[in-house]
């Protein structure tokens, strides 16, 4: 696999925040990926993430965005490199512990079993064992935060597509994670959905999550994200601001499309 | 959502007294005591009534529990080939002329259990996929149906081939507590074994990565499942031979008066499972017929048209 030249939108900062992380407390809040290798998907590849942004990470299809996603949900093993999260190894971590401290949305919004809404929420309450009561007003808090509380008896399958998703987004929220990984969470929903979930997002940034999004839309990436994160071949190419990161030079060089950003910070648009 | 459990406990309630008075003989509790009653109901009912339960309470946790391990609502503890690998040890037992001695059926048909059991750990690998297990499973079960037909084609004497064919039809008829002894703890250990795995089995509901993440162990799982299954299943055919369906209905019929996860499924098919087989088993010793019907054969026939009623409500709801 070629190994295209980062550019020089790349901040440099993953690495030294990543060296001597045992020892500092600039450790608390962040994820750290330290030079990741997945065989054919990840190469090298080192970011640091922090909580209290919304990151997104963008790339085109096959450039390894949903794979970053698992390695930072600690559920593959790495062929190389190593998670850090708040300074703690990943691998190290005992599953429950990791589990609480990280909620991940996959792409596919599977369910076997058709679940009730709030027993769906349940699930996400599985690493911890708190008791009735705090799974109660665990569960109560996400089905609020997502608008959920008059269809919390209902069936998924008798859900439309956007309470589906704010469904499945509910069931990681009831777990109280400090990082929330999503997996194209916008796929599949109407605008007014996706601009719905991306506040809740913000707002869940604002309660000092750390939240990192695969994200297809460019536009969304560029207006709603703090950071972002571009991915090409399995490398970063690109990682900063969204002006940064998403500038015309780099969608120019990573999708091949010759593209212009109209309008003011935080409702731009890209035209083709 | 009605709750099945006390009323599943009070179907058992009510069906095992009967069951100890049901059968070729007739116990009237308010009649005039039959000659040798004590003997039928302490040595023949009792524990016949206590194999059905604990054969029947395995199978149902098994298949509940294996329906939420594949998430398929179809799978059937069969699958695992651990209960063909038990029956290839039983059938070996008959075919080495060894069936006679006391404990070598069941103690064979356990090897088998286990054999079946260790393969399908050394050929599902390290990954905890529910993919390669079920592959793994249908292996093995493909390779111990092969050979019980070799071992019954090149069986030594008629006799010992109408023996293997009539016990791999699965009965309870002339069962003692020997049976009872070994089958029930091994069934209990494996039922709290799958209990054990319920959590994880209720995270699985999302999906393998899902689950993960939400700090399932796939090994841990897939070591509880093989465990588990292969106790409650490796026991019930050592002691019964080859049964079926009860795994496959069972959780299949309750699953709708639970919440839908599969932790909650587990104990109201290990009851449901000790029902019916219970009933299943009376009805087969009351059925006025020359011989007495055999139990896996009646639940058998049972299967039939359960599936044809399941395909009559897919295809309306498909339509």
């Amino acid at each position: 696999m070629t190994v295209p030249e980062p550019t020089s939108v790349r901040v440099e900062r993953s690495r030294d925040t990543a060296r001597g992380i045992s020892t500092s407390l600039d450790a608390n809040g962040t994820f750290v990926c330290n030079s990741i290798e997945l065989p054919g998907r990840l190469s090298g590849v080192s970011i640091t993430l922090r909580q209290g942004e919304v990151t997104a990470i963008c790339g085109p299809n096959g450039a390894g965005k949903s794979s970053l996603l698992t390695c930072l949900a600690g559920i593959v093993p790495l062929a190389g490199g190593e998670v850090r999260l708040d300074g703690d190894l990943m691998a190290t971590l005992a599953l429950d512990d990791r589990a609480r401290r990280v909620g991940y949305l996959p792409q596919q919004a599977e369910l076997a079993w058709d679940l009730s809404v709030e027993t769906l929420a349940g699930l996400g309450r599985l690493p911890w064992s708190l008791g009735a009561e705090a799974d109660r007003t665990a569960i109560d808090r996400a089905l609020g935060d997502m608008q959920l509380e008059d269809l919390r008896h209902r069936p998924l399958s008798r859900l439309s597509g956007g309470e589906r998703a704010r469904a499945m987004l509910a069931r990681v929220l009831a777990g109280e994670p400090c990082w929330l990984l999503a997996d194209e969470p916008l796929a599949n929903l109407d605008l007014a959905h996706q601009i719905a979930l991306l506040d809740h997002f913000r707002a869940l940034a604002g309660q000092g999550l750390g939240v990192v999004l695969v994200l297809h839309d460019l536009a969304q990436a560029m207006n709603r994200a703090d950071r972002v994160v571009v991915l090409q071949g399995g490398c970063v190419v690109a990682d900063g601001s969204p002006d940064q990161a998403l500038s015309e030079a780099v969608i120019a060089q990573v999708w091949g499309v010759s593209a212009r950003w109209l309008g003011d910070a935080g409702q731009r648009a890209l035209v083709i | 959502m009605t709750r099945p459990i006390p009323l599943l406990l009070l179907g058992l309630l009510i069906a095992v007294p009967l069951s100890l008075l049901a059968g070729r003989v007739w116990l009237d509790p308010f009649a005039e005591p039959v000659p040798n009653a004590l003997i039928i109901l302490t040595e023949l009912r009792l524990p016949r009534a206590v194999l059905a339960l604990v054969l029947g309470a395995g199978l149902g946790a098994a298949g509940a529990a294996m329906q939420g391990y594949l998430r398929n609502p179809l799978a059937d503890p069969g699958l695992f080939g651990i209960a063909p690998g038990a029956a290839l040890g039983a059938v070996l037992s008959f075919w080495t002329g060894l069936a006679g001695t006391p404990w070598v059926l069941p103690l064979f048909a356990l090897l088998g259990a286990g054999g079946a059991m260790a393969l399908l750990a050394l050929i599902a690998g390290r990954t905890g996929s529910a993919l390669l297990f079920t592959l793994a499973g249908m292996i093995i079960a493909s390779l111990a149906g092969a050979l019980m037909s070799l071992a019954i084609s090149l069986s030594p004497t008629p006799f010992a081939m109408s023996e293997i064919v009539t016990w791999l039809m699965g009965a309870l008829a002339d069962r003692s507590w020997q049976e009872v002894w070994f089958a029930a703890p091994l069934t209990l250990v494996g039922i709290a074994l799958l209990l054990r795995g319920a959590k994880a089995l209720d995270a699985l509901t999302l999906g393998e990565a899902a689950a993960r993440s939400l700090g399932v162990d796939p090994r841990r799982l897939q070591w509880l499942m093989i465990g588990g299954v292969g106790l409650t299943v490796g026991a019930g055919v050592a002691a019964a031979g080859i049964i079926g369906f009860v795994g496959l209905i069972v959780p299949h019929l309750l699953r709708r008066y639970t919440d839908g996860r599969p932790s909650q499924l587990i104990v109201p098919s290990a009851l449901a499972g000790a029902l019916l087989l219970l009933v299943a088993d009376v009805l087969c010793r009351v059925l006025p017929l020359q011989s007495e019907l055999r139990l896996g054969i009646a639940l058998s026939l049972l299967g039939a048209p359960f599936f044809l009623a399941l395909l009559l409500r897919m295809r309306r709801d498909l339509a």
